[in-house]
């Protein structure tokens, strides 16, 4: 396979698009899966997923053939990914109160939001609670969780992708095996 | 909480990572089996492993590519081009032989800014019209270009004015066809017909001759 890829990806060079489409329809599926478990939204997937290939295409010079493509689309894929939760998030002051309310400060508002009441979440169905559990991880362990446990990337290959040395792959490995477990309990 | 947790807990996160030695494992495999909160905790380990990994894989939705190949620059025209070329090769040597043809043709059409017209023997020239003086008739065709045409006599043939206009008096006569060509396309029609004639007609008189 990486055969065939280098091959259409000499002719992207060359200036062939529909080459490009070969390779987007090799990696769609793994790419989009990343990016859903990531944002856990259909449309932000779709559309990160998407720009990724848009980021390949336009940046497809600076790949080096000698490694492998799928760690580095992943690589710009995960950046888009965090840096879009990044975006997300409030920019206001937590322990700011919220105006009109007696006290009542954005804690109590995002815990409101955020965790689900217990009852809820036993109702959940299965593929939903994993998307639940994994969107409850913080950004930092939920990237590496996803890529050991649902793309089963070995650890030295998640680091390529993040660019981080294999010991801070471990910790967060850790770290969030550590995190997932006190979250789901003996379930 | 009891005190073997750190380090046992860390010799679990190997096992899990799979780089854990054969005696470290030994050693893990001893404590789980005679601490009772340690193995719980694997259990717990091992369990959220399993819950991630039954997760059911997610496809890309329908369009997924086509969404994506709709979102990429335009490519360069040069690559369009050769493959236009691999696959087509007949049809695009007859868009190159149009291209070019059509590129001399539209650089003539700018370039011959000349006043210019068919020598006949009894034409008048005043300025830049060209007159058929009355009583006079000429035989053969006359073409005009950027410059105008006074017909008061008989022309015995075509008359073409291009460029320019063509004044008609109450005596004149024109037995062959007589046209006016002003825009580029008129110009065009104009060449391509030319050109046809003069091809057919050398073969035309050949044939006359035998």
């Amino acid at each position: 396979m990486d055969e065939l890829v280098n091959k259409r990806i000499n002719q992207v060079i060359k200036g062939d698009q529909d080459a490009f489409e070969e390779i987007v329809t090799l990696f769609q599926h793994r790419l989009y899966h990343v990016c859903y478990r990531m944002l856990g939204n259909p449309q932000e997937a779709e559309d990160i997923a998407q720009e990724a290939f848009v980021r390949a295409y336009v940046n497809i010079h600076t790949y080096d053939q000698k490694r492998k493509f799928s760690t580095w689309l992943f690589r710009i894929a995960t950046n888009l990914c965090i840096d879009r939760i990044r975006k997300k998030k409030p920019d206001y002051y937590l322990d700011a109160t919220v105006p009109g309310t007696d006290g009542l400060n954005m804690y109590s508002q995002i815990a409101a939001a955020g965790d689900l009441p217990e009852e809820e979440v036993e109702r959940m169905e299965a593929q939903e609670r994993v998307q639940y559990e994994i969107g409850r991880l913080p950004e930092k362990y939920r990237t590496v969780i996803i890529l050991r446990y649902m793309e089963e990337l070995p650890l030295q290959e998640i680091g390529d992708i993040l660019e981080l040395p294999l010991g801070t792959v471990k910790t967060r490995v850790h770290r969030g095996r550590e995190a997932l477990r006190k979250q789901l309990g003996k379930m | 909480m009891n005190t073997c947790q750190e380090p046992v807990i860390h010799l679990m996160h190997a096992y899990l990572d799979g780089d854990i030695s054969r005696e470290d494992e030994q050693m893990l495999h001893e404590h789980l089996a005679s601490c009772e909160s340690c193995k719980e905790i694997m259990d717990e380990m091992k369990i959220s492993a399993l819950f991630l990994k039954d997760a059911a894989p997610i496809e890309a939705p329908e369009g997924f590519v086509s969404g994506v190949m709709a979102r990429l620059p335009k490519e360069k025209s040069q690559a369009g081009f050769q493959r236009l070329l691999r696959r087509h090769p007949l049809l695009a040597a007859a868009a190159l032989f149009l291209m070019l043809m059509s590129a001399t043709l539209f650089s003539n059409y700018s370039n011959d800014q000349q006043f210019s017209f068919t020598k006949q023997p009894n034409l008048v020239v005043e300025g830049e019209t060209v007159v058929v003086p009355a009583g006079e008739v000429v035989k053969g065709d006359i073409v005009v270009k950027n410059g105008n045409l006074r017909i008061e006599g008989e022309v015995d043939g075509d008359v073409t004015v291009i460029h320019g206009s063509k004044y008609m008096a109450s005596t004149a006569v024109v037995t062959g066809k007589s046209e006016e060509i002003d825009k580029v396309f008129d110009w065009l029609w104009y060449n391509l017909k030319s050109t046809v004639k003069d091809i057919f007609q050398p073969s035309n008189g050949e044939s006359q001759d035998e």
